[in-house]
């Protein structure tokens, strides 16, 4: 209820924020049913003109590009939750960890983060993702340890303000162990920028997908991902043809939603007047 | 003829919103300011002072509006005023000193860039020019050294050092009206005088008008030339400063003015050479070297309340912190009811943790927000005495009902009480340990005059009830004389006086006898002392290097 409370009180880009991702998880979950083909099917000539049999137009392969948009977001939606979640798990954790405990557990998790951000993302995902192998998998744990490190840092930020307070320290005086200190008296009050940046990570995780299967290391074919689609037609850009736009213009879709929803937690989070 | 009125307001409401319901808080006040005049505004918190003193400046804070009324600065109508005509008012021609310096200053920026921020922004004068001004006013304000203080940081300088360079941050532009919201609250008594003296001056010095928002009464009557008494958004009562004090026509101002009563001498019980808490040859410091406390001794006794008091800085709150085993001393022993106890917490068993409680001086940080009042007082049942479900709801209504509180507020969260409440669930927290020792850091000096002496009363009354011992910190000599029976004076981390609160102390020593004189002129509130303010000041300076040196 008080959820609806809220929403009623929302302004209007947060509303728009919520549909344009309600509509992206729609088509994700209802995928089979509202595509007219199936994911791979061959439908008819190469990057056809949009026409009431194929509402996209067809691909580089003759592809009908409405079915693979819809597949597209399932797989593209589906592993960037998981692996934000997943970096946030691993992340937090650690930063809290690392906050409460302090001494040597936050120097050594500190200064490991730092090695692992010393590389470029990309190059140290290229590099883990040739050596092991691009499965859906191996994608999602190498994405969500890089950025694991991020929300690392984030969150042992914010757990040091809350870890100062004299709550926390009265806790402490009462004998309560780490994982109390850190699940009812830190977490509570670390989630409204944890929230925030859940958004803004959920954003960077497609696109960084997206760049890698536009290198070829992320999302093998012939399964849909609105990142490779975008590399594999990128071809048809030199011909006038928009085929490659469409998913280019469904990822900056999502992430536009997606920032209006986080902009208003911001906005909630931080208490500040309009 | 000018209007002498540099400031009049007329029947103004200000309206605060809750839910979605707009309740009056201040309620139909009218106010009227002279040049020059000095006004003192008093009540306890929610009031409506500090939303008054904000919309002198036609501002009201975030949720509230002005519904009606009118506030004409210097003729000008300021409701329904323009913002951007409203911008060049404000740190301009009307100024504001908040409450606590060290949260309103940037802590990136040195204290002269942000003294200089007001006049460049309204064009009055160039970086170099509001330099040398500011060094002026600097000295004016007695800074140390202020051809160079402003070069600081602001965690480079004291609490009383920074609320002084707030204020002369206000009288950068030199502003017909500055409104202090309770500029010394948060200070020590001997640094209070220190900043009120050079306020005093100041004002007087450029002919400034002056708000000033506060609930001590002793504040308001050294520099106030009228007093506003202010209760639940209404005007209870107004007249000259000299008058109202000498003859309060109402009974809620006589309240405020009474000073606490004193703690009858209890007689002494069987418990007297009962010793809870004994501290022995006890030096600590946090890096290794520079010991923050020395050789500390000291013993509580059984159902006693023993005070610390010591300006800030003196290791009051340092020598809690090592009998908590927060932070391990490095020589000296601590013994709990005949037991020696590790000097770190973690190597502490639950019972004696139990045991000890502690109850802080900020409510609003010893409290999780995120928590209900009854997870923060249902945790200690469960944590030590393993109650759970009906029956820990039955003891935390028990305990509520303890602390004067309705068991409705159960399901409340801190941010939903006032302050005087939340320190009252502090004090449940506490009792939910079922301890025999409570230290008390400061707990009602972040709380006004009426609801701090509740809150007092209940210590006392709960000490009657459940025989527990306080060890009570503070540095405020009324608490001391409302409360304790033995008192510990603290100084650069040594105990340098100690005695009974009714005989005196043993070494009169002067920084001890220098806060009871403060006191006693604070308290004593007569016309005539008004203008030994800064006189004052120098003495206790004075007293302060002479207990420096060769006390020991």
């Amino acid at each position: 209820m008080a959820f609806f409370k809220l929403l009623r009180s929302s302004p209007l880009s947060a509303r728009i924020g919520l549909a344009i991702v309600l509509i992206n998880i729609a088509a994700a979950i209802l995928a089979p049913v509202i595509s007219p083909y199936g994911e791979t099917e061959i439908v008819g000539d190469v990057w056809v003109s949009p026409s009431p049999d194929h509402y996209l137009g067809t691909d580089h392969l003759g592809r009908d590009l409405f079915t693979r948009l819809v597949y597209g977001a399932r797989n593209t939606i589906a592993i960037a939750f998981v692996t934000t979640v997943l970096s946030f798990m691993v992340g937090a954790l650690c930063g809290f960890f690392a906050a409460t405990l302090g001494g040597w557990t936050d120097l050594s998790l500190s200064r490991g983060v730092d090695i692992i951000m010393a590389f470029p993302t990309l190059i140290f995902a290229l590099m883990v993702l040739s050596v092991v192998g691009t499965s859906i998998t191996s994608l999602i744990i190498v994405i969500a340890l890089l950025d694991s490190t991020r929300v690392f840092r984030l969150s042992r930020a914010v757990a040091m303000d809350i870890e100062i307070m004299e709550f926390v320290e009265a806790a402490r005086l009462r004998g309560e162990g780490t994982w109390w200190l850190m699940r009812h008296e830190i977490l509570p009050n670390a989630m409204p920028p944890l929230v925030a940046e859940f958004g803004l990570r959920f954003c960077f995780v497609f696109l960084f997908i997206a760049a890698l299967s536009f290198l070829g290391l992320g999302i093998q074919p012939p399964t849909a991902d609105w990142g490779s689609m975008v590399m594999e037609n990128a071809g048809a850009i030199t011909f006038g043809i928009f085929t490659p736009l469409v998913p280019a213009g469904a990822i900056a879709f999502l992430t536009v939603g997606v920032n209006l929803i986080v902009d208003w937690f911001l906005h909630l989070a931080s208490g500040l007047e309009d | 003829m000018q209007n002498p009125h540099i400031l009049v307001i007329k029947q103004l409401v200000i309206e605060g919103q809750s839910g979605s319901q707009w309740t009056p808080i201040v309620k139909g006040i009218d106010l009227t300011l002279k040049k020059g005049e000095v006004l003192g505004l008093i009540g306890e918190s929610g009031a409506g002072k500090s939303t008054l003193g904000l919309a002198a400046m036609g501002y009201t804070q975030q949720g509230c509006r002005i519904s009606s009324g009118s506030i004409q600065f210097n003729g000008m109508e300021l409701v329904g005023a323009l913002k951007s005509d409203l911008r060049r008012l404000r740190g301009n021609r009307i100024a504001y000193v908040a409450q606590s310096a060290a949260a309103s200053f940037n802590p990136a920026h040195r204290l002269i860039k942000q003294y200089a921020e007001a006049p460049i922004q309204h064009g009055l004068m160039g970086f170099a020019e509001a330099e040398q001004k500011a060094v002026d006013i600097y000295r004016q304000l007695l800074l140390p050294d202020p051809e160079n203080i402003g070069y600081r940081y602001p965690h480079q300088v004291s609490g009383g050092q920074l609320q002084r360079a707030m204020v002369a941050m206000a009288m950068a532009c030199q502003p017909d009206i500055i409104v202090f919201d309770e500029p010394t609250t948060a200070l020590d008594v001997t640094t209070q005088i220190e900043v009120l003296a050079a306020i005093k001056q100041i004002t007087r010095e450029y002919n400034t008008a002056a708000i000033y928002i506060t609930h001590d009464l002793a504040v308001v009557a050294q520099l106030a030339d009228r007093i506003m008494v202010l209760r639940h958004g209404n005007l209870v009562e107004e007249s000259d400063a000299r008058e109202m004090l000498a003859d309060p026509k109402e009974d809620y101002t006589r309240q405020l003015l009474s000073v606490r009563t004193l703690r009858d001498g209890k007689a002494l019980s069987i418990f007297d050479r009962d010793v809870i808490l004994e501290v022995e040859n006890a030096s600590a410091s946090y890096n290794g070297s520079d010991m923050v406390l020395e050789e500390i001794d000291l013993s509580i006794k059984r159902g006693r309340t023993i005070a610390l008091v010591g300006e800030s800085g003196s290791g009051k709150s340092t020598l809690a912190r090592v009998i908590t085993g927060l932070l391990p001393p490095s020589q000296g022993r601590i013994i709990f009811d005949g037991q020696e106890l590790p000097g770190k917490l973690a190597d502490r068993d639950r019972e004696t943790l139990r045991r000890m409680q502690m109850i802080y001086q900020m409510p609003d940080t010893a409290l999780n927000p995120r928590q209900r009042i009854s997870k923060i007082i249902g945790r200690p049942i469960s944590f030590y005495a393993d109650i759970n479900g009906r029956e820990k709801d039955v003891r935390i209504k028990e305990l509520l009902d303890m602390v004067e509180l309705p068991a409705t507020y159960m399901d409340r969260y801190p941010s939903e009480l006032s302050g005087g409440e939340k320190q009252r669930i502090c004090i449940a927290r506490a009792l939910a340990a079922e301890p025999d020792l409570i230290i008390c850091d400061e707990v009602t000096s972040a709380l006004d005059q009426l609801v701090a002496e509740g809150v007092l009363q209940l210590l006392q009354r709960l000490q009657a009830e459940l025989g527990v011992s306080y060890l009570f910190i503070t540095h405020d000599l009324a608490t001391v004389k409302a409360i304790a029976d033995e008192i510990i004076v603290m100084l650069n981390g040594r105990i340098v006086d100690a005695g009974s609160a009714r005989c005196g102390l043993r070494n009169h020593c002067p920084i001890g006898q220098g806060a009871a004189s403060t006191l006693i002129i604070g308290v004593g509130l007569n016309g005539r002392g008004k203008n030994k303010l800064p006189h004052l000041a120098c003495l206790l300076t004075r007293l302060r290097r002479c207990v420096n040196g060769p006390i020991q």
